[in-house]
C-alpha cells in the first residue's frame, strides 16, 4: 500500500526506510532517491527556497502515481515524502522508497515516480538567489523523462 | 457556480489565489473558460495569452482545454510544475 506525506518537518531518511520493511520478509529490493535544495541553479546561488503546493491534490497526484507504479511493477510497498514551505541549501526535499522482491522493479519504479511527480504532482519552487527572488521554471528535460515512461 | 484557483507565479500576476464564478447556461469547457476570463480582465487576457504555459485541474485531477467544467466544480489554473 502506498504511503504518502507531504510536510514542511524533515525526514529521517533511513528511519523512514527501515520502517518499510520491517517485519518483512519477502523484500529483496529496496530502492529510494532522495532530492535535496541545491546552493546554485541557472548561473546564481541559492540562499532559500520556499516551496507551495495544492493541498488535497498534491496528495492525491501522489498516491495516484504510486498506484500506478503498483499497477506497472510487481511491487511490495512504495512511499513518498515531500516537503513543503522553506527550506535552505542542504536540506531534503524528497523522498521515495520502493521494495519489491528483486532489484530491477524498484529501481525502475523509483526511478518512475519520481519522472511523474516532477511533471504531475503540483509543487512550485520559489528560490531566493543572488539575482533576486524568482520561480523556479520548469524544464523541458523533465517532460522527457516522463514521457519515456509512454508505452 | 465553480471555484476558481490560482497558484504560484499565476497566483502572484493575477493578485488573486481564488475565486467564485457564475458559468454561463450551457457546456462549458476549460477552453470556454479561459476565453472568458481572458476577455473579463486585461491581467487575465496577460497571464493567458498564446505562448504562455500553464496547467489546469478540474476537481483536483490534470485537465486540459477539453475537458468538461459544471456547476461545484473546483478548477485550478498554475504553472508548469517543479517540485521534487
Amino acid at each position: 500500500m502506498p504511503t504518502v506525506r507531504v510536510q514542511e518537518a524533515d525526514f529521517d531518511t533511513g528511519r523512514e526506510l527501515d520502517a518499510l520493511t520491517r517485519g518483512r520478509r519477502d523484500v529483496g529490493a529496496l530502492a529510494s532517491f532522495v532530492g535535496l535544495v541545491r546552493d546554485a541553479n541557472d548561473g546564481a546561488a541559492v540562499s532559500a527556497m520556499t516551496l507551495e503546493h495544492y493541498p488535497g491534490m498534491t496528495e492525491k497526484a501522489l498516491e495516484e502515481i504510486c498506484a500506478q507504479a503498483h499497477s506497472r511493477w510487481d511491487l511490495i510497498d512504495t512511499l513518498v515524502i515531500h516537503r513543503v514551505g522553506a527550506l535552505k541549501p542542504g536540506d531534503r526535499i524528497v523522498l521515495v522508497g520502493v521494495s519489491s522482491a528483486h532489484r530491477g522493479e524498484a529501481f525502475a519504479a523509483c526511478e518512475f515516480i519520481m519522472d511523474y511527480l516532477k511533471t504531475r504532482a503540483p509543487f512550485w519552487k520559489r528560490e531566493d538567489t543572488t539575482h533576486g527572488s524568482r520561480w523556479v521554471e520548469a524544464r523541458a528535460s523533465d517532460d522527457t523523462a516522463a514521457a519515456k515512461w509512454k508505452s | 457556480m465553480v471555484t476558481l484557483l490560482y497558484f504560484a507565479g499565476l497566483r502572484e500576476s493575477l493578485g488573486c489565489s481564488r475565486e467564485e464564478l457564475a458559468l454561463p447556461s450551457g457546456n462549458s469547457t476549460v477552453s470556454s473558460l479561459v476565453e472568458r476570463l481572458r476577455s473579463r480582465d486585461p491581467r487575465w487576457t496577460q497571464a493567458f495569452a498564446p505562448g504562455n504555459s500553464w496547467r489546469v485541474a478540474v476537481n483536483q485531477r490534470m485537465a486540459d482545454l477539453a475537458t468538461p467544467v459544471k456547476p461545484g466544480d473546483e478548477i485550478a489554473f498554475f504553472p508548469p510544475v517543479t517540485g521534487g
